[in-house]
């Protein structure tokens, strides 16, 4: 991985929550992911397959999936079920946006979500993962990025 | 009366099922189904035989190419408008050559959306 290809995710997140939202998000400078785990309440996982393989995927608090569930649906009391969903969607859409760079070689798999305190979430361990921290609203999320 | 055109809704997501039925829902328009992969999605075609499908491509049991390439078999007059988080050129090309008649990426705005969904209909 290089720095063009954490551009394009920072590109891909920043345009989601602009189009989404209205309100463009902030990106921290990335870094190399070390032995800390970076989970919070909800993530979103999506492997990633053909030309390039790993993973990709985003992290957050239940309180940012609810503020964003609002801008989408208008609703205030979105269901957990809506809530945990709309985590695998935020990852599928920052990795399926990517494709216009990688092209349709960068095949990615179908979103899985990790609820809750699970430990860390497991990425190959011969290649360097990267940590894009990312503000939108007050809300505190991450993007990690392990490719080959 | 005008008859309502049929719409079945398919994408794995159920947040973009709500968005795209709560952001059409000022047309003209009968909700006949919504579908989360791509195998249900085919058997409510075949179970209502919608006029309008809004389709996702990257969904479990089978992706939206697949299930694009049966309903257009099955019903060449359907329309199909892909609604994707993948944004390359090919894919696009690829569902457009098998006869969806609308493709456009996630994420996508109410306004995005309804402007794409009215088109199509005016489509012949």
């Amino acid at each position: 991985m290089n720095e063009t290809d954490l551009h394009f995710f920072i590109d891909s997140t920043i345009n989601y929550f602009e189009e989404v939202t209205g309100e463009k998000a902030l990106t921290g400078i990335p870094y190399i992911k070390g032995k800390e785990p970076v989970i919070l309440e909800y993530s979103g996982i999506i492997g990633i397959s053909g030309k390039r393989k790993g993973c990709v995927y985003f992290t957050t608090t239940q309180a940012m999936l609810e503020s964003l569930a609002h801008e989408i649906l208008g609703i205030t009391d979105a269901a957990t079920e809506t809530v945990k969903d709309l985590a695998g969607e935020l990852a599928n859409t920052i990795s399926g946006n990517v494709r216009e760079a990688y092209g349709s070689s960068f095949m990615i798999s179908v979103p899985v979500v990790v609820e809750g305190k699970a430990k860390d979430i497991r990425l190959p361990e011969n290649v360097q993962s990267f940590v894009i921290p990312i503000t939108w609203k007050d809300f505190k999320s991450f993007l990690v990025v392990c490719l080959e | 009366m005008e008859s309502k055109v049929k719409v079945l809704i398919v994408d794995d997501s159920l947040i973009i099922r709500q968005a795209i039925e709560k952001n059409l829902n000022g047309f003209p328009i009968e909700i006949v189904g919504t579908a989360g992969d791509g195998k249900n999605a085919l058997e409510l075609f075949t179970q209502h035989q919608p006029d309008v499908v809004t389709l996702d491509i990257t969904m479990p049991e089978m992706d939206g190419i697949a299930v694009l390439e049966q309903m257009m078999g099955q019903n060449p007059a359907v329309k199909v408008m892909v609604i994707t988080a993948l944004k390359d050129k090919a894919t696009g090309l690829k569902a457009i050559q098998l006869g969806a008649k609308s493709y456009i990426t996630k994420p996508f705005t109410p306004e995005k959306l309804k402007t794409a969904f009215g088109r199509m209909l005016e489509k012949n």
